[in-house]
């Protein structure tokens, strides 16, 4: 069921689609199996050097294990109120729909300031994406580190970024510059996140350019598919959780 | 908003227990890390048994891809054998440095 209307008596002309659903559906899918191998490739970067480095760096003692438990719970309770939003969706309620997109869009920048918070201790401890204060002769510890948690941030956000079209529409464009100039204007020059903030602007001007330049009413199918990609974030920390905090653990700090 | 009827039962209660499982799985991985409960090769073979669990309770349920057509299931699960694959291969090198040193 794409956005362009088949005539009347056109339809059968057309060979039902091999996989059973409508061709956005089966595009999203397509880009998440790419996706997957792109953060399996991240994922097996950071493990290889865990397992085959008994000098691994451990940094993760009881605080940031509960930080990081909080934010697989925040992700997990995310999913659920994603997944009422399509059902409430497929129902035609408008209202609810909204409002579930917003609790999981809620539950998603929560687990964004929570990371961000986590990076910013590791940081004001020294680490760096090329050296760490634990294990002199384990550079490789900060690269791996940013470079998967950083990828899977960047997702969270354009998550949120992406539901936020999606419910508000152009709502959403104001209430997302007004996010960028706060957070700009929160975190100090010399924070990382000074400049990762300006994401934020690069949301404004993507949502902008699709809701003026492809106006459209926003239905219970383009809902699913936002789901299928918040769901995909969600799997992805089902692995980076266990592989990069759990296995990395400091039981006596 | 265009109404969409699902091809299949659904209830909001089985995605509540859904949600309820992940989160007690979340627990049990926890609990055996912060407990050391098992050696790093063991711990590790536990915590991706629970992952893969995982994986699938959101594939299947919050994903549907437990209500798709039979193509649509083996294309997207080429990309999950991919990935195991991978890791039967990068992890079992991994061991065998610390085992045998690099060479």
């Amino acid at each position: 069921m794409g956005d362009i209307a088949v005539p009347h008596g056109l339809a059968e002309a057309y060979e039902p689609s091999l996989f059973g659903t409508y061709s956005k559906k089966i595009g999203m899918w397509l880009f998440l199996l790419s996706d997957s191998l792109t953060f399996g490739a991240l994922l097996f970067a950071y493990s290889y050097g865990r397992i085959s480095n008994p000098q691994w760096p451990t940094p993760f003692h009881k605080e940031s294990i509960l930080n990081a438990t909080v934010m697989t719970g925040c992700l997990l309770s995310s999913s659920l109120t994603m997944v009422l939003a399509v059902l409430a969706a497929r129902r035609g309620d408008r209202s609810w729909t909204r409002n579930w997109i917003l609790f999981t869009m809620l539950f998603g920048t929560a687990f964004v300031l929570l990371h961000a918070l986590e990076w910013s201790k590791l940081i004001a401890q020294g680490m760096t994406p090329f050296k760490n204060p634990w294990a002199a002769t384990v550079p490789q510890f900060g690269g791996t580190f940013f470079t998967l948690t950083g990828m899977h941030m960047l997702h969270v956000t354009i998550g949120v970024i992406y539901l936020g079209v999606v419910a508000l529409r152009k709502k959403w464009l104001p209430t997302l510059l007004l996010l960028w100039l706060v957070a700009w204007w929160l975190t100090s020059p010399d924070n990382v996140f000074h400049i990762g903030v300006h994401v934020l602007l690069l949301g404004v001007v993507v949502s902008g350019m699709v809701l003026f330049l492809k106006p459209k009413d926003y239905d219970a199918h383009d809902v699913e598919i936002a789901g299928l990609y918040w769901h995909f974030v969600d799997l992805v920390w089902m692995f980076i959780f266990p592989l990069v905090y759990l296995m990395s653990t400091r039981v006596t700090g | 908003m265009t109404t969409v009827a699902a091809q299949h039962d659904e209830s909001k209660a089985q995605y509540f227990w859904v949600w309820a499982v992940l989160l007690l799985l979340t627990a049990v991985e926890v609990v055996l890390a912060y407990r050391q409960v098992f050696q790093p090769v063991e711990m590790l073979e536990a915590l991706m048994t629970l992952s893969v669990i995982k994986s699938a309770l959101i594939i299947g349920y919050f994903m549907h891809l437990k209500y798709e057509v039979r193509p649509m299931k083996w294309v997207l699960m080429t990309a999950v054998i991919a990935c195991l694959c991978f890791m039967c291969i990068f992890f079992a090198d991994a061991f065998r440095i610390v085992e045998l040193g690099v060479r």
